[in-house]
C-alpha cells in the first residue's frame, strides 16, 4: 500500500451509489432483501433495462409497474439470472448474484411466478409443490430406489408440508388433479404456492391477477398480505391492475422504456406528473 | 391413501403381477414342453428388449429427451459381457455360469454407465432435435469403434488392440474385430432375464415416484420453471441418461451371452429405432406399455414368418393399426367404455367433485 501513488486516486471517478431508495420503517435496520445497483441489459444495442436501482426491505410488498414493453419482465429475468446483466449488480441479502446460475439464485432465496404460466403440466398439483420442496426436504436417489425407511419419512414430510402450503389458498382438495387441467385462476395460485415451497426470502409475482375477475383479485390481494405476514418475506409484484397495486403495495417503482421514472408510495406515484404522462400521454400545450 | 397414490399402486401391481405371471406360465410351459422351439429361443431376447424399452422410456418418456443411440449402449454391454465372461473362464477357470453371468452383467452395466456419462456430458448440453441427432451419431461411433476392437486373453491377462490385430502369439481371441465377439459360451437363462426385468422395473418405477424422478419429470415439463425452483436440469437429465445406459448395458450383456457370437452389425441405428418404436407404441412414460409392446413386437416377426416375403409389410400394417387404435380419441373412448365395468370394480365410492377455491369464472 505504501507505493500507492496519488495518480491512482486522481483517476478514480466517484459515482453515487443509489441511496435515495425507500424501505418500510420496520425494515430500516435490516439488510435489504434486494438491492440492485445500476442494473442494465442490452440486446444488440437496445437497452431493454438501463440504470435500474431498487431496494426492497426485508418484509416489504413492492410493486413494479409501467406501460407494456417497459421492461418489467426483463427486470424479473435479470433478478432470477435467466439473463446475465450487461451492467450493474444484483444483491440478494447483501450477496452478489454475479456469475450465478438460475439454480444458485433460487438457493439464495429468490422465487418467482411467470407471466405465461409455467407449471409442470403433466404432474399433479401436489407433485408441483413437491418440486418446490426439492431443496428443502431431501434424500438421495438410492434411498428412493431402495425405498429405505428414510424415504418414507421424507416423503411423509414432503406430503404434509405440500398440503400445508396448498392450504394457503384452500387447494388441498385439488392435490391429485393434473396441474395442466386446472382452471386458469387455480393455476396462477398453484404457481404462487410452488414458489413459496422453495422457502424464499423474496417472492417475485409476474402479473398474479392477470385473467382474474374483481372478486378474485380482491381475494388475491388479501392473500398476498397474508403470505407476507405469515412467512415474513418480501414480495415484488408486476401488475397492470392498479386496484391491486395501490391496494397492497407499500413501495412502487414505475418503469418506462427500461428506465425508472418514479419511485415512492402509492399516493406519491398517483400524483407524479411523469407517471401520468407515461400512462396517458402528454397534455397538449395551450 | 390419496387417489393418485392408489392409482399408482394399482398400476405398479399390475405391471409386476403381469411380468411374474408370464414368467411362471412360461416356466410351466417349458417344463411341460408345450412351448414352441422358436418361442423358447426368443425368451431371453424378449427380456433384453423389455429392459431396453423400459430404460429408453426413462430418457424419452420421463426426461423428455429423444435419444437415438440406445443400441450403442447395448453393444457396449454385449461386448463387455462377452469379454468379462470369457476372461473369467480363461483366467480363473470359473465354471459356475450363474456367478459368471452375474459378474458379466454387473460389469457391463458399469462400463455402459461410464460410456453413458462420457457421452452425456457433451450431448445433454444440446436440446431437442440437436440432441437426437448427436445421440444418433454417438450410437454409430460406438458401433464403428467396436468394429476395430481386438481383445484376447493369454495366461489370464487381457490384451487389447485397436485398429489392427496386434496381439501376442497364442492368445485366445475374445473379440475379433468385424467378426465380433467370438466363441461365447451361452450362459444367459430365462430366469436371469426375468430377474433383470424385475430389477429394471423396480429401479425405474421406484425412481419415477421419488424426489429424483419428480425432478426428472419437472425438467421435461418446463425447463425454466424447474431451474427457478432450484432443480439442476443438467444433473437430472444426466441421472436419467446414465441410469438408462446402465440398464441398456445390462440388457446387452444378457443378450450377447445368449448366443455364441456378437457382431457389431447387430446394434445398428435400426435397432435403436426399433427400441424407440417399442417405447412410442407402449406410450411415453408408460412402463407397462413398454413391457407389453417390447414383448409383442419381438414375437410378432417370428409369428409372421408364414407370410414370408410380406412379413415386414404385415409388420408395418400391424404397427400402424395398433398406433391408431391406442392413440385415436374415438377408439380410446370405445375401449374405456368397454373396460368401464371392470374399472368400477376397483373403484371406491366416488367422492364429491371438489370445489375449486375462489369460484373461477374462466
Amino acid at each position: 500500500m505504501t507505493d500507492m501513488k496519488k495518480k491512482h486516486r486522481s483517476d478514480t471517478r466517484m459515482v453515487p451509489v443509489p441511496s435515495h431508495s425507500i424501505v418500510p420503517e420496520r425494515d430500516v435496520n435490516e439488510i435489504p432483501v434486494l438491492e440492485t445497483r445500476h442494473l442494465g441489459i442490452e440486446f444488440g444495442g437496445l437497452k431493454a433495462v438501463d440504470d435500474f436501482n431498487l431496494t426492497i426491505g426485508k418484509t416489504e410488498i413492492a410493486g413494479l409497474i409501467g406501460p407494456n414493453g417497459a421492461g418489467k419482465t426483463t427486470v424479473f429475468n435479470l433478478l432470477t439470472k435467466v439473463y446475465e446483466p450487461t451492467s450493474g449488480a444484483v444483491l440478494i441479502n447483501g450477496q452478489d448474484l454475479h456469475g450465478m446460475s438460475i439454480v444458485q439464485a433460487s438457493r439464495l432465496g429468490i422465487a418467482r411466478t411467470f407471466q405465461n404460466i409455467r407449471l409442470f403440466d403433466k404432474m399433479t398439483v401436489e407433485e408441483n409443490v413437491r418440486i418446490g420442496l426439492h431443496n428443502q426436504i431431501k434424500y438421495d436417489m438410492f434411498t428412493g430406489i431402495l425405498r429405505l425407511p428414510y424415504y418414507w419419512k421424507q416423503e411423509k414430510r414432503q406430503h404434509e408440508q405440500a398440503m400445508d402450503l396448498l392450504g394457503i389458498f384452500g387447494m388441498q382438495d385439488l392435490a391429485d388433479e393434473v396441474a395442466g387441467s386446472l382452471p386458469y385462476g387455480a393455476q396462477r395460485r398453484l404457481e404462487i404456492v410452488r414458489a413459496l415451497a422453495t422457502d424464499p426470502k423474496l417472492l417475485l409475482l409476474d402479473e398474479p391477477a392477470a385473467g382474474m375477475n374483481p372478486h378474485e383479485t380482491e381475494e388475491l390481494m388479501e392473500n398476498i398480505a397474508k403470505i407476507r405476514d405469515q412467512f415474513r418475506i418480501a414480495i415484488l409484484l408486476i401488475e397492470h391492475d392498479m386496484s391491486l397495486v395501490m391496494g397492497v403495495c407499500e413501495g412502487i417503482c414505475v418503469l418506462n422504456f427500461g428506465r425508472v421514472i418514479a419511485k415512492g408510495t402509492a399516493d406519491e406515484i398517483q400524483a407524479n406528473p411523469d407517471v401520468i404522462e407515461a400512462y396517458l400521454g402528454k397534455k397538449k400545450e395551450g | 391413501m390419496t387417489k393418485a397414490k392408489r392409482k399408482r399402486l394399482i398400476y405398479n401391481l399390475i405391471t409386476f403381477g403381469l411380468v411374474v405371471a408370464a414368467f411362471f406360465i412360461l416356466q410351466n410351459m417349458i417344463a411341460a414342453k408345450t412351448i414352441s422351439r422358436s418361442l423358447k429361443g426368443q425368451l431371453v431376447p424378449i427380456c433384453a428388449w423389455i429392459v431396453m424399452a423400459v430404460s429408453l422410456n426413462l430418457v424419452i418418456g420421463f426426461s423428455g429427451e429423444l435419444s437415438l443411440g440406445h443400441a450403442g449402449f447395448m453393444s457396449v454391454g454385449a461386448y463387455t459381457g462377452a469379454i468379462v465372461s470369457g476372461w473369467l473362464l480363461e483366467a480363473f477357470n470359473m465354471e459356475d455360469p450363474v456367478i459368471r453371468l452375474a459378474l458379466a452383467i454387473l460389469c457391463a452395466g458399469i462400463i455402459a454407465g461410464i460410456v453413458g456419462a462420457l457421452i452425456g456430458i457433451p450431448v445433454l448440453r444440446l436440446r431437442g432435435d440437436y440432441l437426437a441427432i448427436v445421440t444418433l451419431a454417438f450410437g454409430e461411433i460406438i458401433r464403428n469403434l467396436v468394429n476395430v476392437l481386438y481383445v484376447g486373453v493369454l495366461d489370464g491377462k487381457l490384451h487389447f488392440s485397436f485398429l489392427n490385430k496386434d496381439l501376442p502369439e497364442g492368445v485366445t481371441m475374445l473379440v475379433d474385430g468385424a467378426k465380433g465377439a467370438v466363441k461365447i459360451k451361452p450362459i444367459s437363462t430365462f430366469t436371469a432375464g426375468f430377474i433383470l426385468v424385475m430389477i429394471t422395473l423396480v429401479v425405474v418405477l421406484n425412481l419415477v415416484n421419488s424426489r429424483t424422478g419428480r425432478a426428472i419429470q419437472a425438467t421435461r415439463d418446463n425447463r425454466i420453471a424447474a431451474e427457478s425452483m432450484g432443480v439442476s436440469v443438467t444433473k437430472y437429465k444426466m441421472t436419467a441418461f446414465v441410469t438408462a445406459a446402465v440398464l441398456a448395458g445390462m440388457a446387452g450383456a444378457l443378450y450377447g451371452l445368449n448366443s455364441s457370437t456378437v457382431v457389431p452389425t447387430q446394434f445398428t441405428f435400426n435397432q435403436s429405432i426399433n427400441v424407440l418404436v417399442f417405447v412410442v407404441l407402449g406410450g411415453l412414460g408408460n412402463v407397462l406399455g413398454s413391457v407389453i409392446s417390447a414383448t409383442f413386437l419381438t414375437v410378432l416377426p417370428e409369428v409372421l414368418r408364414e407370410f414370408a416375403d410380406y412379413r415386414m409389410l404385415v409388420y408395418a400394417v400391424v404397427l400402424i393399426l395398433v398406433m391408431i387404435f391406442t392413440n385415436n380419441p374415438t377408439t380410446r373412448a370405445i375401449a374405456n367404455r368397454l373396460f368401464a365395468p371392470v374399472k368400477a370394480l376397483f373403484r371406491r365410492k366416488k367422492p364429491a367433485q371438489p370445489e375449486i377455491g375462489g369460484g373461477d369464472a374462466q
